[in-house]
């Protein structure tokens, strides 16, 4: 019996393989050392069809310098035949996932948190640019089949925990390097009352932990949501498999926690940091820029105005224009909340949303790394509802249970 | 493939975005990186790179799949680091761009300055004189180091 990745990768744990990939994608801020890696090793792109250029981590540029090499990477992706999205689209991960990526794919992208689309049974991993080169090149590239540790959840998330507490929780479980070069597998009965947009926040942060993939198995909650994309798929049945560790975790137990700064694994309960006075507040990213992530925000802050400068940026195109249909952006704005672009957004420091020195913020996404944000800032981690709870406020919260 | 250098002492988990800031990451020019690497962590360390082995703790490397991160040390003159672990990403990436990584499983004991050679055929290194052992690299990884990187070595195997 075999686990998921070994099933996929077609070899028992520890061994190297060679394997052509079902699908590789770059952005914008990964691609254009990928293109220049590729351009001194090739003169032909493989599988153009599988192969994805998605600008988010800049998008729109912020100045010329950005806005030249990204002009280049534009022009390249559309005369070799790549799957491109230009600025407005959204977030590479949130793209792969909206019925994109299919179980039981071998996923690359030149990006760590490419590990999001484990969620529907693929083994998805990120890769650098050197990598990505030899991949458009040739179509394949090589794996060591990681061991992998079990995270087995019973029960159910009880008000107002949700699955950014739950992985925020394993991260700090686990520490940092807790899973290096391991992937990880959701399983256990508490899988099955959380929904993908859930299982894709929980598999995002598996890299937080060192680990080369987080997977969940394909099962009838994978199947509605993709049948809802067009694509249908076969369930994966879990196997009774090997592994290295296994980590029960009691979802009943999970309460609403933060990561304190510069670690992803210091988590602290919301409780032990309370009031502690923010200068921003940030909603989005791979981890959290979702629909229901919005619609959380939302479901706070209707009908009441923001306490500190709030900036939410929808995770795709599709998220926004979801956004705009029900009203959910109506009340973002009502509320006082500052929209950007489909697209990372500040979550890596870039652009709009830049902290200032000893500027404190409450973020959605998945790291709180020293000067990540802006030189001098501090990074706490958590989720929507409380951040939604925390912006009325204007300093860390408890979330309430909303409607 | 034998490495030497002085010894520039780092701690545990040193991320990505403290070897090099995303700030830094829009442009083609390598020597940007290269004197900007590992800012956020020590201002000056930049500048004291060049023929520097870097003896880190834990997880050296963790957080973003930003190549940049390798190169900048490759490219500010960092002959190796050595660690008891690498994150993945940041491991496949130092190999592909021809920077020496040296897993020492329980670390070795190093200040600041102190000569440090190792070989990473025979899987030794040595710092002021003491001997360690370190997991060894398989032979396609020495000779992808040994080329320079994998670009290098692909333009010479093809």
């Amino acid at each position: 019996m075999s686990t998921l990745s070994e099933r996929i990768l077609q070899a028992p744990a520890g061994e190297f393989v060679d394997k052509a990939v079902d699908r590789a994608y770059v952005h914008d801020g990964t691609g254009v050392l990928t293109l220049e890696a590729w351009r001194q090793i090739a003169d032909r792109v493989v599988s153009p069809p599988r192969l994805y250029v998605m600008f988010d981590h800049i998008a729109p540029a912020n100045n010329s310098v950005t806005a030249v090499l990204q002009h280049e990477l534009r022009i390249f992706a559309r005369k070799h035949g790549f799957c491109f999205s230009d600025v407005g689209g959204g977030i590479s991960h949130q793209l792969m996932a909206e019925g994109e990526v299919l179980p039981g794919e071998i996923v690359v992208g030149a990006d760590s948190h490419t590990c999001t689309v484990g969620a529907f049974g693929a083994f998805a991993t990120g890769v650098g640019a050197t990598d990505m080169a030899a991949i458009w090149a040739s179509g394949c590239t090589w794996f060591r089949v990681p061991e992998t540790i079990a995270l087995s959840l019973e029960g159910r998330l009880p008000e107002p925990a949700s699955a950014k507490d739950l992985a925020l929780t394993y991260v700090g479980k686990l520490g940092m390097d807790g899973a290096s070069y391991r992937a990880l597998e959701f399983v256990g009965d508490g899988i099955s009352s959380l929904d993908m947009d859930d299982r894709l926040t929980l598999c995002n942060l598996a890299v937080e932990t060192g680990a080369k993939a987080g997977m969940c198995y394909a099962d009838h909650t994978t199947r509605r949501y993709l049948a809802a994309q067009g694509k249908e798929i076969t369930i994966q049945a879990a196997e009774d498999c090997t592994y290295e560790r296994e980590i029960g975790i009691d979802l009943s137990d999970v309460v609403p926690v933060v990561a304190c700064p510069p670690r992803v694994d210091t988590v602290k309960p919301v409780t032990e940091v309370e009031g502690i006075a923010l200068d921003q507040v940030f909603v989005g990213t791979c981890t959290n820029g979702r629909y229901s992530d919005l619609a959380v925000l939302a479901a706070g802050v209707r009908g009441k105005k923001v306490a500190v400068r709030t900036i939410v940026a929808p995770a795709s195109h599709a998220v926004l224009e979801e956004a705009v249909r029900t009203g959910v952006l109506n009340d973002l704005v009502q509320a006082g909340c500052t929209i950007l672009p489909p697209g990372c957004g500040p979550c890596l420091g870039a652009h709009m949303g830049v902290l200032g020195e000893g500027e404190v913020c409450l973020s959605t996404a998945n790291r709180n790394f020293k000067n990540r944000m802006g030189v001098g800032g501090e990074i706490y981690l958590s989720s929507v509802a409380t951040a939604a709870a925390s912006a009325l406020k204007g300093a860390i919260s408890e979330p309430e249970e909303f409607p | 493939m034998k490495i030497e250098g002085r010894a520039v002492c780092l701690g545990e988990d040193v991320d990505t975005d403290l070897i090099i800031a995303g700030r830094y990451l829009r442009t083609k020019d390598r020597s940007i990186w290269a004197a900007h690497a590992l800012e956020d962590l020590d201002p000056g360390l930049a500048s004291r790179l060049q023929g520097a082995v870097i003896v880190a703790g834990k997880n050296f490397g963790c957080g973003s799949s930003r190549e940049q991160a390798a190169i900048a040390l490759k490219e500010a003159g960092v002959a190796g680091v050595i660690a008891p672990s690498f994150a993945r990403i940041f491991f496949r990436n130092a190999i592909n761009v021809g920077l020496p990584l040296m897993e020492c499983e329980h670390g070795c004991r190093c200040v600041e300055g102190e000569q440090v050679s190792a070989d990473l055929e025979s899987g030794m290194v040595q710092v002021d004189g003491k001997e360690y052992s370190i997991r060894l690299l398989s032979p396609r990884m020495i000779s992808i180091l040994s080329a320079g990187g994998l670009v290098e070595f692909w333009r010479k195997t093809g």
